[in-house]
């Protein structure tokens, strides 16, 4: 099957989860026979609600963030009516936090939002980079540890979010739109998306306690899932030893760096 | 003052001693720490000593081969005090004060954090300000946090200070904007823009109004002439110039070097167009201390590179090539040195110290592509090894050709085993993992340790 891929802002929203994510789809894509069609949307093109299964939005730079903002702000509805027709949607770092009213910047001054979802973000001065090893629950009562971000096939939401070194746990329910993240930090930019697949529903194990990475789990089929189509059979990832290797040493130093001060940073307050 | 400084210099020099009897490294910055920690005011008052002052450089890329450039050739008419091992923060600035006896100039490159101290604290009478990438995102944070930080240091700046900067970068350029005392310089060869702007270009939106710039020529990242057909900002008029460049693969480059004082045909041992603005830089720097024109041409004539940054050393029958990379943009200048002449064996090793920086998802945003499919053997090391594998694996990388060797004396081993006698094997290291190398090569008796000098 052909996926259909809405990559929005490649050329402002890059310094964080971007292309690296992208070139991971395509290449998952490939292995399990379809065809994963990118397109860039840029700065006042036009998104067609239905024509992507996937809208993706990664990171960028306050800078080139506040280029696009209002502009992605005016995408609000088009972006809303996709999702509404089945489109899953993929944000990361700002994409994600500009998905929702707005963006309060480090000078407090408010970027709108797309509106898709109802937090606000607003800047702390902490800077948040790390790795990251991300605990959620997909469904109720069950938590999955996994070092990358997770869709949730059921809800369509994304969540990004946790603060370097540090296990976040999530709790977006199947079924609703809305996420109840307790934390996204704006800065921890989801390298482990970027280095690994990100359609992955994580492991079931017990709360915190690590798995191995990756699960023999799901791959853009989930896309599939999401928009209708049929689902895939699950393959085992290229290269897993490696795969395991690089999985294996960013959850050490997940431990080994992990803070202990509260956080603070970025706030992501769901209303 | 004086009495308690002469006594820490003492206490300084015999910890410097004694770290390098110890086995430590070169004692280069813990002198400097001793003191910095004891009297951080003993830099101004050091600083103050020298007779003919301070020059400072910074810049993302580049510092410490463009301020070793300067060096020899500013060092070849004044005993200089400078930095020379890349220690780079305000302690390793304290250290090269107090062991440069009878110097009368100062020469230091400056870590981009620590630029607004260093110019307080050192009051140059000249500043070299080269470019600004995204880099090390943990320590530094965006490139426009950095770049506000250079901004209020620079208002704060005396109207004498010279300040030398890339006309080519536009949040470099437009630090001078207004500045009388400044020097503005840039490459100005069409033939070697590149077709497109790189993924990981930085500053392509326009300073003033946010419209893409367009780019007549893009040499390095962002670093080209620019123009914003939105608004008329442009690149400004370039005081120096490179034209007429000439890259000859891994070996050297020549260009025509044009300046206020005249032109001179330029030659250094250096591959590469970022060598190009190294050299440029330097010569520019030379100029605004007050350097002829021909001492600039002897001195980058007469200068083979500094320690790690690009070397090659010989190892028996085979010759190892470093290429130091630390971000995106160094990176793939480094990868495009490598065009002309793909390496049979390729070592990359991938480090996350605080000096590599502890976030290494930046080798997304390096342009590995390219190269791949030309390479024999790729061998990934460092702390990394793992990822750095699997970037290159989804960068179409066959996975036979992929060893993940996280060791690096293995893996240097294994890459020696795979290049064929006589042939050149390309390593590519992060700075820690470039130090580590180094060590294990000093340890064989390959190469110099780096704090003494060539």
């Amino acid at each position: 099957m052909t996926i259909r891929v809405g990559h929005l802002y490649p050329d402002y929203l890059n310094i964080y989860a971007d292309r690296g994510n992208i070139a991971v789809l395509v290449r998952r894509a490939e292995l399990r026979g379809h065809e994963l069609h990118v397109n860039a949307i840029g700065l006042d093109e036009e998104l067609e609600p239905g024509a992507h299964d996937l809208l993706y939005v990664g990171g960028g730079q306050d800078r080139e963030q506040a280029l696009i903002a209002p502009d992605l702000a005016a995408k609000g509805p088009a972006i809303r009516e996709a999702v509404a027709g089945g489109a899953a949607v993929l944000a990361v770092c700002g994409g994600y936090q500009l998905l929702g009213r707005g963006y309060r910047g480090r000078d407090g001054e408010l970027m709108p939002g797309a509106g898709l979802f109802p937090h606000e973000t607003v800047a702390g001065d902490a800077r948040l980079i790390g790795d990251v090893l991300l605990e959620c629950e997909l469904e109720p009562g069950s938590r999955r540890t996994g070092s990358a971000t997770t869709v949730c096939p059921g809800s369509r939401g994304v969540v990004s979010g946790a603060r370097s070194g540090r296990t976040c746990t999530d709790r977006s329910s199947p079924g609703t739109r809305g996420l109840r993240t307790g934390w996204s930090l704006r800065r921890s930019r989801m390298r482990r998306a970027r280095s690994h697949p990100c359609f992955r529903r994580s492991p079931t194990r017990s709360p915190r306690r690590p798995t191995e990475w990756p699960p023999s789990g799901r791959g853009p089929e989930v896309v599939a899932a999401n928009s209708g189509g049929p689902v895939g059979h699950p393959i085992p990832p290229p290269a897993s030893s490696v795969t395991r290797k690089g999985v294996r040493v960013v959850r050490g130093k997940c431990r080994e760096r992990r803070r202990s001060e509260p956080i603070q940073g970025t706030h992501i307050s769901p209303r | 003052v004086g009495v308690r400084l002469e006594l820490e210099r003492v206490a300084a020099r015999a910890v410097g001693g004694l770290s390098r009897a110890a086995g430590r490294g070169g004692g280069t910055t813990l002198p400097g720490k001793l003191v910095w920690k004891l009297d951080p005011a003993a830099v101004d008052v050091l600083a103050a000593r020298l007779p003919l002052g301070v020059v400072l450089q910074s810049g993302t890329n580049g510092k410490t081969t463009t301020t070793a450039m300067a060096a020899h050739i500013l060092g070849s008419k004044e005993p200089l005090a400078w930095n020379r091992a890349g220690a780079n923060l305000l302690s390793g600035i304290t250290s090269a004060l107090l062991s440069a006896d009878g110097a009368r100039l100062g020469l230091f490159e400056v870590d981009e954090g620590a630029l607004p101290e260093a110019i307080r604290r050192t009051r140059p009478r000249a500043i070299g300000l080269a470019n600004l990438f995204r880099d090390q995102l943990d320590r530094y944070g965006e490139l426009e946090l950095v770049a506000e930080r250079w901004r209020e240091a620079v208002r704060s700046l005396p109207a004498e200070t010279r300040l030398v900067v890339n006309a080519d970068d536009p949040v470099v350029a437009d630090l001078a904007d207004g500045r009388r005392a400044a020097l503005r310089y840039g490459l100005d060869d069409h033939r070697h823009a590149r077709p497109s702007l790189q993924h990981a270009a930085d500053s392509k939106y326009c300073l003033r109004c946010g419209a893409p710039y367009v780019y007549v020529a893009a040499y390095v990242g962002h670093l080209g002439e620019y123009r914003c057909d939105a608004c008329g900002h442009a690149r400004p008029p370039l005081d120096v110039a490179a034209r007429r460049i000439e890259l000859d693969g891994l070996r050297s480059s020549r260009f025509l070097l044009c300046t206020p004082d005249g032109d001179a045909e330029i030659e250094v041992a250096l591959p590469g167009l970022y060598n190009v603005y190294n050299a440029t830089t330097a010569a520019a720097l030379s100029l605004a201390a007050g350097t002829s024109l021909e001492t600039i041409r002897l001195g980058l004539a007469g200068f083979s590179g500094a320690f790690g940054r690009f070397e090659r050393i010989s190892l028996g029958s085979r010759t190892v090539v470093m290429l130091l990379v630390k971000n995106p943009a160094g990176a793939n200048e480094a990868l495009r040195t490598l065009e002309t002449g793909v390496p049979p064996v390729l070592v990359i090793a991938l480090n996350d110290a605080i000096a590599d920086g502890q976030d290494v998802s930046w080798i997304w945003d390096v342009d590995f592509e390219p190269l791949l499919p030309h390479v024999q053997h790729v061998v990934a090391t460092g702390e990394r090894a793992a990822e750095l594998g699997l970037r290159l694996l989804y960068g179409g990388l066959e996975r036979e050709r992929l060893e993940v060797i996280a060791p690096l004396e293995e893996a240097l081993d294994r890459g020696v085993e795979l290049s064929e006698a006589g042939a050149e094997l390309v390593i590519l290291p992060t700075y820690t993992a470039m130090l580590a190398l180094r060590g294990i090569l000093t340890e064989r008796g390959v190469v110099r340790p780096y704090w003494e000098p060539r």
